[in-house]
């Protein structure tokens, strides 16, 4: 059979404008950090320079946090809650008329193929916004009681898997419920929330409402910490989601937390398995892996075990890793440097406890960060790969033969945030879906997001939901 | 015989622990001195012992699959059996509680008939709040998405030190709705009331295990259970102030969902709060198509 290469086709550039530094956004203004300093943040594709980014330490932080309160006080809370909505209203229209160059742009700063942040990231981020921007007049019919009231200043953490659309998970609901927002992005992904900020200038939203501030674990703990702020929201790893809910034991700040998870995809001899496989695909590799739900334990029942497996084998050597702007790009770069060690680190942990390693052929660029599509077969429970969240594109495979068994494994796991289930008996499904301890269960389908859908773990996978009229709970005083 | 004339001696009762549906002594072998409000000896309790708590822990643990995958409509009548079976005892109960807490005659009957009320209350909410908390999600595709709550698994509580008998109800009730297990610590000073609920409970189709009851010490039994890795959420109500903190932190150690709740009155309507704080919600989706 011939085989037809693909020509590039990469998205342009010229649509975003990235200035050399950026400031941090308080009270409605780019402002410079207080000890001035400053870190770099890098395309992970190429390990170019993309921008400098204030460091944002203590009075930094304590600066961001008097702006929300003020807001809070001065306006945010006295404005009639269909105002509220409107504002949110617009950004949402912005981010769309802005959706290209904030696709490009997040693709530049995280890796990810420019198809997911283009037909995925960005229109979710609209979706969010749009979607809280009605609730804000609604509140009273939320089933919280007949006038809940907001809780004050949020401060907000997020990661870099999906940097604009995390930020849209907080800011929309903490804006539509009365709540100021200081929110750190993470320190590799920065330029889409900065982005951001000059999208809430656009809408002139008033000044202080929203506050940006960029930095480290080192900034995210000062914020968390500041005794100003009435709610932390945290998405990251459950390792810091730990400490934060210690950190704020002691205080009364409502906490939030969505962590990491190691969901188990469940595939029973009946399902359909090319959909399976395809769903398996998107499960495991969608992002790099770089998803708190991604599918990272495959449980295949025994009889279709060779079968799901070659399918499966079969279909990755069709991926097509490479330039994150190039629109046939399926796996994008890792986002940092660091998340390469861990990913490696755990690869090769993996085959030194007796996993069979397996990857397509597959050419990696020379510069920046990449690792290929990577299965591990012969896998067992007990087998730290089968254990610990990689949060990379590595699947690990195990077998199982009766329902009870996959329910056994699945749920054997400190986590318990996401499970996926393929089968065509629709019995099965529910009675699976019933015993998964999981926050989010796709049944012949996998990660999917809506606004309208909640979403959050069981156990450690942290607490709370975000998204639908639960995620409303988080950011009101109830 | 009462040949004799002499008063008939009265049989005490030995108050012991409530774990597995069994009635232990502590396996540490301890007790300790309860007296009544005016400091007159009324029992030697069960002191509970860190092994105890773990004791009670595996028991709950061990009876979450059941309880919570009995229909609500089950776990309604079960709890509704409850209200019926106190109101068999309510003598009994007034006594304790008016012994313990020094109450008056009327004001004991009110916190009966509350404590009664309350398992009624609750034993309603069973097949309800699943269409109060749960959503069918309007999601942006060929897809049907629903969320339900579900319980969050094994709670602990630690019960009001100042309400034997309505506070330890109202805080034991709520998690049992949505088929969570519990490991109950009662009022430490007041622990009897608590220990005659046991009775109750073992008696009245509450499967062992589903609510488990330890008296002792809070301080010395509540970080055990603040720490231990298979306790799924605590609700602090007994904890004093310092200790609540130190709990609190522990609790984090697997991101226990913590309840600490402002008021110990328990007189009024509870409201949905402390049922609530016990459920995950999941959210399932399918794809629509033909």
């Amino acid at each position: 059979m011939p085989k037809f290469e693909y020509a590039p086709a990469p998205e342009s550039r010229a649509i975003v404008s990235i200035k050399e530094s950026y400031g941090l956004f308080i009270g409605g203004e780019f402002t410079p950090g207080v000890d001035g300093r400053a870190f770099k943040t890098i395309s992970p594709a190429s390990e170019e320079v993309l921008a400098e980014v204030t460091e944002a330490g203590p009075a930094d932080v304590d600066r961001a946090v008097t702006a929300a309160r003020k807001a809070y006080q001065d306006i945010w809370s006295g404005l009639p809650a269909a105002a509220r909505g409107k504002y949110l209203f617009r950004i949402a229209r912005i981010v769309q008329e802005r959706a290209r160059e904030l696709a490009v742009l997040e693709s530049l700063d995280n890796g990810k193929p420019i198809r997911e942040s283009r037909d995925v990231d960005i229109p979710l981020v609209a979706a969010h916004f749009f979607y809280h921007a009605g609730w804000a007049d609604k509140l009273e019919y939320a089933g919280y009681g007949p006038a809940p009231r907001p809780l004050g200043v949020a401060g907000q953490v997020i990661p870099w898997n999906f940097p604009l659309l995390m930020l849209a998970w907080k800011i929309a609901p903490a804006l539509a419920c009365g709540n100021t927002v200081v929110l750190k992005p993470a320190e590799t992904t920065p330029l889409t929330a900065l982005t951001f900020a000059e999208i809430c200038q656009q809408a002139d939203l008033p000044p202080g409402v929203v506050n940006i501030v960029t930095g480290a674990g080192e900034t995210g703990r000062a914020l968390v910490a500041h005794p100003g702020i009435d709610k932390v929201a945290f998405t990251g790893s459950t390792e810091v989601g730990k400490e934060i809910a210690r950190a704020c034991a002691p205080t009364r700040k409502k906490v939030t937390l969505e962590l990491g998870g190691k969901a188990a995809n469940i595939v029973f001899e009946d399902a359909p398995i090319d959909q399976a496989v395809e769903g398996i695909v998107n499960g495991i590799f969608f992002n790099q892996g770089h998803v708190c739900c991604a599918g990272s334990r495959l449980l295949v029942q025994e009889s279709v075990y060779e079968q799901v497996v070659a399918s499966l084998q079969r279909r990755l050597a069709t991926l097509r890793l490479g330039d994150p702007l190039d629109k046939n790009t399926d796996v994008g770069a890792i986002n940092s440097a660091d998340q390469l060690a861990k990913i490696r680190e755990l690869s090769l942990v993996g085959e030194a406890e007796g996993a069979q390693r397996w990857s397509p052929p597959c050419e990696l660029p020379v510069k920046g960060f990449w690792f290929p599509p990577t299965v591990f077969t012969g896998v067992s429970q007990a087998h730290r790969i089968a254990r610990e969240e990689i949060f990379g594109p590595v699947l690990s495979v195990l077998t199982f033969r009766t329902p009870a068994e996959a329910v056994e494994k699945a749920n054997n796991t400190p986590y318990g945030l996401s499970a996926g289930v393929w089968t065509e008996k629709g019995s099965l499904i529910l009675w699976m879906a019933s015993r998964l301890r999981a926050g989010v269960v796709w049944a012949n389908t996998f990660n999917k997001f809506d606004p309208t859908s909640p979403f959050g773990g069981y156990k450690e996978s942290g607490y709370g939901r975000e998204g639908g009229r639960h995620g409303l709970e988080a950011y009101l005083d109830v | 015989m009462s040949d004799s004339g002499a008063p008939r001696l009265a049989v005490l009762k030995t108050y012991k622990l409530y774990i597995g549906g069994a009635f232990p002594r502590s396996e540490s072998g301890r007790s300790y001195l309860v007296t009544d409000h005016k400091g007159r000896f009324l029992a030697n309790a069960a002191l509970a012992s860190r092994k105890d708590a773990r004791d009670a822990v595996a028991a709950a643990r061990k009876a979450f699959s059941g309880w919570s995958a009995a229909t609500p409509y089950n776990r309604g009548q079960v709890l509704y059996r409850v209200a019926e079976l106190m109101e068999g005892r309510r003598a009994q109960f007034a006594a304790e509680v008016r012994a313990a807490e020094g109450l008056g005659a009327r004001q004991a009957e009110n916190m009966i008939d509350a404590a009664i009320d309350r398992w009624v209350w609750y034993a309603g909410w069973t097949d309800k709040i699943a269409q109060v908390r749960g959503a069918s999600n309007p999601v942006a595709g060929p897809y049907f998405n629903f969320s339900l709550p579900e319980p969050t698994g094994v709670v602990a509580v630690l019960a009001p030190q100042a309400s034997s008998l309505l506070g330890f109800v109202s805080v034991v009730a709520p998690a049992l709705v949505a088929g969570n297990t519990v490991v109950a610590l009662a009022s430490e000073s007041f622990p009897l009331p608590a220990i005659s609920l046991s009775e109750v409970l073992a008696t009245s189709d509450v499967p062992a295990g589903v609510v488990n009851v330890l008296t002792g010490r809070t301080a010395e039994i509540a970080p055990w259970l603040a720490s231990h890795m298979d306790v799924n959420a605590i609700d602090l109500a007994g904890a004093p102030e310092p200790l609540a903190d130190d709990l609190a932190v522990a609790a984090a150690d697997n991101l226990k969902r913590v309840v600490r709740l402002e008021g110990q009155d328990w007189a009024p309507a509870p409201g949905l709060e402390r049922m609530t704080r016990y459920l995950e919600t999941k959210t399932v989706w399918h794809p629509v198509g033909t």
